[in-house]
């Protein structure tokens, strides 16, 4: 049986795009963070709803030259990395009411 | 013998940083005292004070070593606290109680949070900066400790009036930015100049071999600035309200790195 993952934005936290970049912070011990191009459209796709399997299919496999394995392994290790920090929840479970409650960006 | 009328001694002081009057009660005279020397340039023989603090000394000996400052929000008033004093404050009531050590820092402090506090909620912050005013306009010079905070504030020319070499207050008036000076100091152990001009600059500081300035733009500048923003408040609706203000700051306000060589030259750039 095939798992899935689901990734939303916290609600604790201030975010804003900047061209390519998107600048985070979190509304818990005020860290920055800047986001890649990468993990910019992973940060806009987490809804909460959409399993990362399908934003790495459909927002950065047709958009970036990479192949769909290599691609969701830097995923994963992407939104890992981001919910170590709070700044992005991750569940093997839908996520809506976190994700989309309070929006969480600016 | 003649009558002798005991005239009871208004204990208080009323110290406006930022056009914000804070009125400061205290039983002890002496420490009044204190406070009208520490904040010389800054009292306000205004009655309309807007908020009303009172202060109780604690006895010596009962400060913990706790030097991380606690700020959070509990059941309508803000609740502030270190080592060396515990206040809270209600802002619909415009009230607060201050207990502290008999040291005109821990008031510092007190002030300093309770502006950044007042300030969010303006679209203005305190920033970690020295900035003078020159011609009119005021520069802001912004970097951690030992960036060159004061060093640039003690090499300022006499045509520029020193706001503060340590902690610069930013409001926003009218969707622009001023520098209001301030009361809190650093190394240079003195209070800044009471004046207010529009920002024309906020310089990030490195020190180096020769002086120059480069431009920095986008998500580098945001950073830099939110980077020396005094953040108390771990609340939510704070961190949010000065992200945004720092985004519209640098929106508004061009932001450079000053590379200085710690002499006076340094000056001639800024003009």
């Amino acid at each position: 049986m095939k798992s899935y993952r689901y990734v939303a934005r916290s609600k604790s936290i201030a975010a804003r795009a900047l061209g390519d970049v998107t600048m985070v912070m979190s509304a818990t011990d005020s860290k920055l963070f800047t986001l890649d191009e990468i993990a910019s459209v992973i940060w806009q796709a987490a809804d909460g709803v959409t399993p990362l399997n399908e934003i790495v299919a459909n927002k950065i496999c047709t958009q970036y030259d990479i192949a769909p394995e290599a691609a969701l392994k830097d995923a994963e290790a992407i939104v890992e990395d981001l919910a170590g920090h709070g700044i992005l929840l991750l569940s093997d479970q839908p996520l809506a009411e976190q994700g989309n409650s309070r929006g969480g960006t600016l | 013998m003649p009558g002798v009328t005991a005239v009871a001694q208004s204990c208080s002081a009323v110290v406006e940083i930022g056009g914000l009057p804070i009125r400061l009660r205290c039983d002890d005279p002496a420490f009044v005292r204190q406070i009208q020397d520490r904040y010389a340039g800054y009292l306000s023989s205004s009655n309309n004070a807007k908020f009303d603090f009172e202060i109780e000394l604690a006895p010596p000996g009962t400060e913990s070593g706790d030097e991380d400052v606690h700020v959070a929000w509990d059941s309508g008033r803000w609740l502030m606290q270190r080592g060396d004093f515990r206040a809270e404050w209600n802002p619909s009531t415009a009230r607060g109680r201050i207990q502290q050590t008999n040291s005109p820092y821990s008031l510092d402090s007190v002030l300093r949070i309770v502006h950044t506090l007042l300030l969010a909620r303006q679209g203005g912050f305190l920033l970690h900066a020295s900035s003078a005013i020159r011609n009119g306009r005021a520069f802001l010079f912004s970097g951690v400790s030992g960036a060159g905070k004061t060093t640039i504030a003690r090499l300022a020319p006499p045509d520029a009036a020193l706001l503060t070499d340590e902690i610069s207050y930013v409001t926003r008036e009218e969707g622009a930015y001023l520098a209001v000076g301030t009361p809190f100091f650093g190394e240079l152990a003195r209070v800044g100049e009471n004046l207010r001009a529009p920002i024309e600059v906020l310089y990030l500081l490195a020190k180096g071999p020769q002086n120059k300035i480069e431009p920095m733009e986008g998500a580098e500048a945001v950073r830099g600035l939110l980077g020396n923003i005094l953040f108390f408040a771990r609340d939510p609706d704070f961190v949010k309200m000065a992200f945004d203000t720092a985004f519209d700051f640098v929106s508004r306000v061009p932001v450079r790195r000053l590379t200085f060589v710690p002499d006076a030259s340094v000056w001639e750039l800024i003009v």
